[in-house]
């Protein structure tokens, strides 16, 4: 579904600032693997999905997504194969639209808009009932604008928006990680739920090593923009953060150095 | 100063009023304009102090040449359309900041409009000679026929911003990372969104003309403050009447109702003999005040010194 072949970016070339993100990164993921992707602090994490998203062009290297070439296309022309959650509950939403109008909009991704209405009567109808599944009280509030709901009710929102139409790709980027504890389980519950629901490929950053390790089917690290260790099926399933440790340090032969990863 | 001077100094008042609503309703059409660039679009765009006196230049001396009104006022607006599309590639294409590309529409215009009226700065259009739609020699019928314009523009207005493009550039106003991630041609809708607002600006300007009977290379000059006048008082007109009950429809209708209240408001400051050329200093004192409470007010009641009030009672 997704073949990423030797990624490279580097910011700021030239200058003191010079960042290098991606450092020939190769990812390749079959339909319906959900892939959980950990590593520290600019290991080239998001960068990597930012790629994949075409926030900005890669240096090196191509993007296919289910067998589309996507390299040379802008961010708004790859929208129709992605789905997308940022980890700023504010990026996925309107805050100054209603709540249906947002997944109307979100329901014509990758459409030519036009001049017909924006969202249709069976359209709210429809967004009633699956808000209802979530199970989060916003289904009776589909006039509402978005900028009065709560941070994972936001974030379940642009989830909802992400699958509307479901896309080729689903990219999280650490869409947990503004919110509370138990909020960010019931997020990761619905994640979970819509990713299985509708046999999604998707892609989750997590600084998170137990939710990395409890969902998907796939795990990957990520030092120096490379994808240093690579872990699927029944291996994933015997993994113990422990495991996870040693192993960095012995791909790496570096200490894994994030705190916050280490004491969650 | 007797009774009957003072009456008779109301009475002109009075007389002057339908002139300044009518005034307030075609400005309110500039403001519906600017509406669209400055709440839904997010985009502070200075080109209208241009395109306003585009629409009056294009109108009145393509009526001169013998064109029927209905096809000035629609060639007028086609001139403030390319007058937005200018700012708009200025500033997705080329990269140049929102205000910076409205300030180069808005001097260019300048050149453009002189150019329009053959090196004239004013060129007359009298109501006489001429089959002017609206006009101050005849103002009820210069209300109706303005009041008309705002009922259509409105109903136009509340579809397309209903439709999935309209939506999209509300969209792109709100939120621009959302929106690329939703497929949005961000670029493509702000330069679709300054094209409209520009295009009903010349219009309003092409109507304000034929209204004063000449059109005036100045005439746009600070328009862009009136039209944020009318939008402001419109808005905290229609928050006080219909607190958060507000829709789509009376937010635009308050826009007009602010253009209206406005002009109400200079004719009184004119009955009061202030010299008009204190007029634009005044405009933008309103502006600043009606941008300034708001936030004064929440400062005041979000204030340290009132925290260190509340604390200290709480101590004692």
């Amino acid at each position: 579904m997704l073949k990423a072949f030797n990624l490279k970016k580097t910011f700021n070339p030239g200058t003191i600032n010079e960042k290098v993100a991606l450092d020939g990164a190769t990812l390749n993921l079959a339909p319906g693997e959900f892939c959980t992707v950990i590593g520290g602090n600019g290991a080239g994490k998001s960068t990597f999905l930012n790629a994949v998203a075409g926030v900005w062009p890669v240096d090196g290297g191509s993007i296919t997504i289910d067998g589309v070439d996507v390299t040379g296309l802008p961010e708004y022309r790859r929208a129709k194969y992605l789905g997308r959650v940022f980890q700023d509950p504010m990026t996925g939403t309107a805050a100054n639209m209603q709540i249906d109008e947002n997944l109307a909009l979100a329901a014509r991704r990758g459409k030519s808009r036009t001049l017909r209405w924006g969202i249709t009567k069976e359209e709210r109808e429809k967004y009633h009932d699956m808000l209802k599944e979530l199970d989060l009280g916003l289904e009776d509030r589909l006039t509402a604008k978005v900028g009065l709901l709560s941070g994972g009710q936001r974030q379940a929102l642009t989830l909802m928006m992400a699958t509307l139409q479901k896309p080729k790709l689903l990219l999280l980027d650490e869409h947990t990680a503004a919110l509370d504890p138990k909020t960010a389980a019931k997020v990761l519950e619905i994640t979970d739920m819509l990713i299985k629901e509708h046999g999604l490929t998707a892609m989750m950053v997590t600084h998170n090593m137990r939710d990395a390790i409890n969902y998907g089917n796939r795990l990957i690290m990520m030092n120096e923009g490379r994808v240093i260790l690579n872990i699927s099926g029944e291996e994933k399933k015997g993994l113990t953060i422990e495991d996870l440790l040693h192993k960095f340090e012995d791909v790496s032969g570096t200490e894994f150095t994030n705190d916050t990863e280490i004491l969650s | 100063m007797s009774l009957d001077v003072i009456l008779g100094s109301l009475g002109s008042l009075f007389t002057a009023m339908p002139g300044n609503i009518a005034q307030g309703i075609i400005w309110g059409i500039m403001a519906l304009g600017l509406f669209i660039t400055y709440k839904l679009l997010d985009f502070a765009d200075l080109s209208v102090d241009g395109s306003f006196a585009t629409g009056g230049a294009v109108t009145v001396v393509l009526m001169i040449a013998g064109y029927n009104t209905g096809i000035a006022l629609l060639l007028a607006f086609l001139a403030g359309v390319l007058a937005g599309l200018a700012t708009g590639i200025l500033h997705t294409l080329l990269g140049i900041p929102a205000i910076l590309s409205g300030i180069l529409t808005q001097i260019a215009l300048f050149s453009v409009n002189l150019n329009i009226m053959d090196g004239k700065s004013n060129t007359p259009i009298s109501v006489d000679k001429y089959n002017l739609i609206i006009s101050l020699r005849h103002v009820p019928q210069a209300i109706i026929v303005a009041l008309v314009f705002v009922a259509v523009i409105m109903c136009l207005m509340y579809w397309y911003f209903g439709t999935e493009m309209g939506s999209a550039i509300r969209a792109t106003g709100t939120n621009p990372s959302m929106s690329k991630a939703q497929g949005i041609n961000i670029s493509l809708m702000k330069v679709v969104a300054l094209s409209i607002s520009n295009g009903l600006v010349a219009l309003s300007g092409g109507l304000f003309a034929q209204y004063q009977g000449f059109a005036d290379i100045n005439m746009g000059r600070g328009a862009i403050v009136i039209g944020l006048a009318a939008i402001i008082i419109g808005d905290v007109l229609c928050k006080a009447i219909f607190s958060k009950k507000s829709n789509f429809m009376l937010t635009m209708a308050f826009v007009v109702i602010g253009g209206i209240v406005y002009y109400i408001v200079i004719g009184i400051v004119l009955w009061l003999k202030m010299p008009t050329n204190n007029l634009k200093m005044f405009t933008a004192i309103i502006v600043a005040i009606f941008l300034a409470v708001p936030y004064l007010k929440d400062k005041f009641n979000n204030s340290f010194m009132k925290a260190a009030k509340r604390g200290g009672k709480e101590n004692a």
